[in-house]
């Protein structure tokens, strides 16, 4: 491997997949900077969790290479998961054991100095908002701490890289912006992160750049600002009507719409054309006999972003 | 995974069971399964009393430690795999054959305090009896890891958790009745003993006995420990072999 690409935390070179007949992973090709947060966004089946877990050595890649600070994935299994932290989509530390216990035990099985271990594990703990709760079992934790002490028990070791599939899935809303301050802190220390979400809010607020996978292809990559400008002049008119019509087709099927969705009693109407869709919506709440309570105009978000971009990959 | 050290992979193997210990032991299936059924079977057979209970005590502790041994392998192992925490140590460096070891070990222990219980039940009937103790002692820790590693292995074939006490009871049971325990192997028609030379029990029974009595039934001591050492070997790598081929 060249020098250049050791300048690369993550190389992935034509990563494949197949379960059987069923392709899950496409040939993808992408590269992670050091010190980046990358995020790996996508529908349910995407092939996200796949990528991650093959990146990871928990499934075995059918074609094509991966690379983590320079050391291939496939020959160097061993030195790559002592450089590697991972936390997978299930809290799946041990029950019993507290969460000092379990700390401890990742950093013997990560092979920290004896001398080193107690003191990471208590940095680690107090880091992570647990130290009052050392004592407790893991089974005893909330959803949003069991999370939080699984991230922990990935950085025992002090990795070069975090992989974080699905990170904040399940939490609420409190405890998902707790989860994000932290992986916030944890790559302002250097530290690479790859993350893999469906959360598209998450991905945009949270990633430097982003791959969008659908199908097991990326069909776009970038910064957020970078795959907002890819959907164009697009806008995106919000209209509030009396009554409603649940039928978003009248609107969805018009000259300079894009797509269409309702959402809360909102019609969320994206249009490329907005003089053109304008005039035929206005046709439409004039021919429905509709009362506009408000109407609003704003860019693309997130959202249409990504509807529009798997659309397109549809 | 070459990378890795051996006396690296035998530490953390030994961390493994060091956590399965705090992990399992007090779990419902290791304690029904592993301590109070064989001490209530033992207890029977003591209870019902008779001249011919000290034929019985090879088999005896030696079914203690079987069921000691397989049942914590299945609790620990079944359990693991099913909450999605086993996936854990694929992500540790450490080989596939140092985690088969690691949960041999944590097996193995939970087996020897099966062995000290039925031990202490058993004590009455063996205070004044003269027996290699030494050879005990290694027929007994070398039983206990072979057992633990077909108990590590027999749960890696399973697939779904729910079956597991079944499986593992459907094995063990008729290896009680083929191996010696009960009724010598020799006494056997020719093709049922050799079923119980195909099953490690009947080693385990055979150089027990002579441990305790200085006979043996088929099988001399050599070649028992011999089958013993050479299965847990066998056993340990075919696990390791399963773990690799657990990896989709």
């Amino acid at each position: 491997m060249s020098k250049s690409l050791n300048n690369y935390a993550i190389i992935a070179s034509n990563l494949t997949k197949f379960y059987g007949d069923l392709l899950a992973v496409d040939h993808v090709n992408f590269r992670v900077r050091r010190g980046e947060i990358y995020g790996f966004l996508g529908p349910n089946g995407a092939g996200k969790t796949t990528t991650i877990r093959m990146l990871c050595g928990l499934t075995r890649i059918s074609y094509g290479d991966a690379f983590i600070f320079g050391y291939n994935v496939r020959r160097e299994s061993a030195r790559v998961k002592s450089i590697i932290g991972v936390v997978q989509d299930i809290s799946n530390l041990y029950m019993e054991l507290s969460c000092f216990d379990n700390l401890m035990f990742c950093a013997e099985m990560y092979g920290v100095p004896k001398s080193e271990r107690k003191k990471r594990t208590l940095e680690l703990l107090e880091f992570f908002g647990l130290l009052e709760r050392r004592e407790a079992k893991f089974k005893e934790l909330s959803k949003g701490l069991k999370r939080r002490l699984v991230i922990a028990a990935a950085m025992v070791h002090r990795p070069h890289v975090l992989f974080l599939d699905e990170p904040t899935i399940g939490l609420d809303v409190k405890s998902k912006r707790q989860i994000w301050r932290l992986i916030r802190e944890l790559n302002d220390k250097g530290l690479t992160i790859f993350l893999t979400t469906h959360n598209i809010y998450e991905a945009f607020n949270l990633c430097d750049r982003i791959a969008i996978i659908n199908k097991g292809k990326i069909i776009a990559e970038g910064p957020p600002a970078e795959l907002r400008k890819k959907v164009g002049g697009e806008k995106v008119l919000e209209i509030q009507t009396s009554p409603i019509v649940k039928d978003i087709k009248i609107f969805a099927n018009l000259r300079g719409v894009v797509n269409a969705r309702i959402e809360r009693g909102v019609y969320h109407i994206v249009v490329n054309d907005i003089v053109l869709a304008l005039e035929e919506i206005l046709h439409v709440i004039k021919r429905y006999n509709l009362d506009i309570i408000s109407i609003s105009l704003r860019g693309a978000d997130a959202e249409e972003v990504f509807i529009k971009l798997i659309g397109e990959s549809e | 995974m070459k990378e890795v050290s051996i006396f690296g992979d035998l530490t953390k193997a030994l961390y493994i069971a060091k956590k399965d210990i705090r992990e399992y032991y007090l779990k419902p299936p290791t304690i029904s399964w592993g301590l109070v059924f064989p001490v209530a079977f033992t207890l029977a057979f003591i209870l019902k009393g008779g001249r011919g209970i000290g034929d019985l005590i090879p088999g005896l502790i030696t079914m203690a430690l079987f069921f000691g041994t397989t049942s914590m392998a299945s609790a620990s192992i079944v359990f693991e795999r099913k909450i999605g925490s086993f996936e854990r140590l694929l992500l540790f460096p450490i080989s596939y054959t140092g985690i088969a070891i690691g949960k041999t070990l944590g097996s193995f222990f939970f087996g020897l305090v099966s062995l000290m219980t039925i031990m202490l039940v058993i004590l009455p009937l063996v205070l004044n009896m003269y027996f290699y103790s030494l050879l005990l002692i290694l027929v007994l820790m070398l039983s206990a890891l072979m057992f633990s590693a077909l108990g590590v292995f027999i749960s890696f074939l399973i697939k779904d958790p729910t079956y597991t006490m079944m499986i593992f009871n459907s094995i063990r049971f008729p290896m009680i009745f083929l191996c010696g325990i009960f009724i010598p192997v020799s006494s056997f028609p020719l093709p049922l003993r050799i079923i119980a030379l195909l099953l490690p029990l009947t080693y385990s029974v055979e150089a027990v006995r002579y441990s305790l009595y200085h006979n043996y039934d088929i099988i001399p001591p050599t070649i028992s420990i011999l089958i013993i050492v050479l299965t847990t070997i066998v056993l340990i790598v075919l696990t390791s072999i399963k773990i690799k081929q657990s990896i989709p």
